[in-house]
């Protein structure tokens, strides 16, 4: 027992004082922070207003139609073949030509501009003039404008999970499903990631000749455990360091945010909390504010100790199928043709995750986040949305058995491969080495 | 005895590695282990070392049926050596120490013992990947003793090492033995078996085809023939026949139950006897003679 741990002790310390772990510790809490922040910075950042020159043939549109926060219109009469090669000395980004009939030929306004314009540019100067154009349709087709205007309306519904005893919180589906599908992705990267950094370790014990005198003093499936159990708290280290840095940099980040508003608007004389109104909005719309809204309405402790648990246990499990491989082969390249054996589950797992997503209590999603090889992914991205506690407890159960079970496998297959040299492993002579006596 | 290995079996999906093996490794003797390439000497060494197991047999240690816990009074080198390449000297060398089950500043004591006396102070802090071959083959020496073995087992130890270094290793060697400490080491060279060995083994197919005491065993290999070199000519003596001869050195060989005195009585008629000796087989010889024989 106390060398599994000095095992553990070696593999552990040797990787956390790698550079490598700290500059991805550091940088991923701050590559989050910057996801929540740049939006928010963006939308308060003022933005460029844009010169754009149009020739109206129709004579459809007023200026009063054509009120954009980042465009400013500029009605001109030189037409359009002569002021196309024309505009961008007179200080335009872009000419926009109306046709005489654009309502009957909506496909006939063009857009010039020296540079490519932007996606956005392009979008709000065509909503402009279709708003227009379809008024006028409308007003042709004898509705009024007052109506068409009462028509224009926008269904935002609410979602709200009511629990058996009937108390009901405010959910928001868009929200979870952003966090399961975070939490699903860190997921998959993470089992690949520490995984394939298990395999490596037994490649490298392996073809440095080490392993034999390190199992003249540990048993193999003590070297193997010490090992899976010291990379996975490595990487439990830094799922840990993750969440307390990224909850630190944001929570400082918006108190910047906070008191830097409050100075703009006390600076540009605004009226009272117009610039926290667009805060506020930014953050609502940031994919962030759905996943605040979502953190608000679930059990958080639940879903970090669940996350920790499927991480760690789903880890273990792959990770000793990896272990058995790096056993098996010599060098990293020939490990590849039985990588993508143990890869695939995984792969399967994130792919079957977007159909869980979409639909969290289909039978497929139940049985995805019960089979232990792709429970792991598939059950964190259902918690969000809410699972009964005997399926959480099943899952998990069902989960540490299948570790049980794949440890018992690459243990038997380990301890042969560690000593095999020059004999190409194939998997014929790997379930062979499975009924091998000690 | 501090090893009794009896009846010892092992066998792999295509070829028998061990068959009936016994053998007996008295305490505080050097051991050789001697046999030609696939003869069965690593399986045996993997089993005795608890690496593999045996499908039959039983092997004693200091009394006892051989345990688990028995690893930590066994060091091994095998003949395939490694290190962790990024890690430092002294740490790596603590951590194997430990996983022998030595307390952690127990370990660092002894370990700076050694690299004081093997004058290698500077290197604790080296990483391994910066040592030479050598360097590194010291470095692997001193994880196989630190721990003060009952038993050593040294695969092929001079394998690698150069003349001076070989020397050190042998001279080590023996301190080692002059502790109490038992030997056992594998080896198809010779003349390490002739200076180092009190007692060998030779395997060969699987199974144990010779052994016992070295000066035993050699005495079992004379041939009764003696070397002599001799001024004037030498014609053929009733009873003495003539292995082989060149100008002023003949090997001879006495017809059964003639005397060494008797013999030299009847050559000294003939010629100036300058040197008379008996020859003694080398473990060379002795060792291709029994593979050859047993194949």
């Amino acid at each position: 027992m106390n060398k599994i741990l000095l095992v553990i002790q070696r593999e552990y310390v040797t990787r956390v004082l790698k550079k490598s772990f700290w500059v991805s510790s550091l940088l991923a809490p701050v590559l989050i922070t910057a996801i929540y922040a740049i939006p928010i910075w963006l939308a308060m950042k003022d933005k460029e207003q844009k010169q754009i020159a149009i020739f109206d043939q129709s004579h459809l549109l007023k200026s009063t139609d054509l009120q954009d926060k980042e465009l400013v219109f500029t009605f001109t009469n030189i037409p359009e073949q002569a002021y196309k090669t024309q505009f961008a000395k007179a200080g335009y980004d872009a000419f926009v030509s109306i046709p005489v009939d654009v309502l009957a030929n909506p496909k006939g306004v063009h857009i010039y501009s020296s540079k490519n314009i932007g996606l956005t540019l392009k979008e709000s100067v065509e909503r402009l003039i279709q708003n227009k154009v379809r008024q006028e349709l409308m007003y042709k087709a004898g509705i009024s404008e007052k109506v068409y205007e009462d028509t224009q309306v926008d269904i935002d519904s609410e979602t709200i999970t009511v629990s058996e005893n009937g108390g009901e919180t405010s959910s928001s589906s868009a929200g979870a499903m952003i966090l399961a599908g975070i939490m699903g992705l860190i997921l998959y990267v993470t089992l690949l990631l520490y995984g394939s950094q298990v395999m490596n370790g037994v490649i490298e014990e392996k073809s440095s000749r080490i392993i034999e005198v390190i199992i003249s003093s540990v048993k193999p499936y003590q070297l193997m455990l010490g090992k899976i159990i010291g990379v996975g708290l490595v990487g439990l280290t830094q799922f840990v360091l993750w969440i307390v840095l990224t909850i630190g940099l944001t929570q400082v980040t918006g108190k910047i945010y906070a008191s830097k508003t409050k100075a703009i608007a006390q600076m540009s004389q605004m009226e009272h909390g117009k610039a926290a109104d667009d805060m506020a909005k930014a953050m609502q719309d940031s994919p962030m504010g759905e996943v605040t809204k979502v953190l608000e309405s679930t059990n958080i402790p639940l879903i970090l100790v669940a996350f920790l648990f499927y991480f760690f246990v789903g880890y273990l499990l792959y990770s000793s199928l990896f272990a058995a491989i790096g056993s098996a082969v010599e060098s990293a390249t020939e490990a590849q043709q039985f990588t993508f054996i143990v890869m695939i589950p995984i792969i399967v797992s994130f792919l079957m995750a977007q159909y869980t997503m979409q639909d969290p209590d289909s039978t497929i999603a139940f049985w995805a986040s019960m089979i232990p090889f792709t429970s792991p992914i598939n059950m964190m991205v259902r918690l969000p949305y809410g699972v009964p506690m005997w399926e959480l407890a099943l899952s998990m159960g069902l989960l540490v058995f299948g570790f049980l079970a794949c440890s018992w496998i690459s243990a038997r297959i380990y301890r042969v491969g560690i000593l095999m040299y020059g004999k190409k492993a194939t998997w014929k002579e790997l379930s062979k080495w499975l009924f091998y006596k000690g | 005895m501090l090893l009794s290995i009896r009846h010892l079996e092992k066998r792999y999906a295509d070829h028998v590695a061990l068959n009936d093996v016994n053998l007996e490794i008295p305490k505080g003797k050097i051991f050789g282990l001697l046999g030609p390439n696939g003869a069965g000497k690593t399986s045996l060494i993997r089993i005795i070392t608890q690496i593999t197991g045996p499908d039959a047999g039983e092997i004693y240690f200091d009394g006892e049926p051989l345990r688990l816990e028995h690893a930590d009074q066994i060091g091994y080198l095998p003949e395939e050596r490694g290190l962790y390449k990024k890690m430092k000297v002294g740490e790596q060398l603590l951590y194997l120490a430990q996983l022998k089950g030595m307390r952690k500043e127990e370990a660092i004591a002894k370990l700076k013992e050694w690299f004081i006396r093997l004058d290698i102070k500077e290197w604790w802090n080296k990483p391994v990947n910066d040592l030479s071959k050598g360097m590194q083959q010291k470095t692997q020496f001193i994880a196989t003793v630190v721990h003060e073995p009952k038993l050593l087992i040294l695969d092929e130890p001079f394998s690698g090492f150069d003349p001076i270094n070989a020397n050190m290793l042998k001279d080590k060697i023996l301190a080692i033995k002059e502790r109490g400490t038992t030997v056992l080491f594998s080896t198809h060279r010779m003349d390490s078996v002739e200076e180092l060995c009190d007692e060998i083994a030779l395997i060969n197919h699987a199974e144990v085809v010779l052994s016992g005491n070295k000066d035993e065993v050699q005495n079992r290999y004379k041939k009764n023939q003696f070397a002599i070199r001799f001024e004037g000519e030498l014609s053929s003596i009733p009873g003495i026949e003539v292995v082989s001869s060149q100008t002023g050195n003949a090997i001879l060989r006495f017809s059964e139950g003639m005397g060494t005195n008797e013999a030299i009585a009847k050559i000294i008629q003939q010629v100036r006897l300058l040197e008379f000796k008996e020859v003694i087989p080398s473990f060379n010889d002795i060792f291709i003679q029994v593979v050859s024989e047993t194949n």
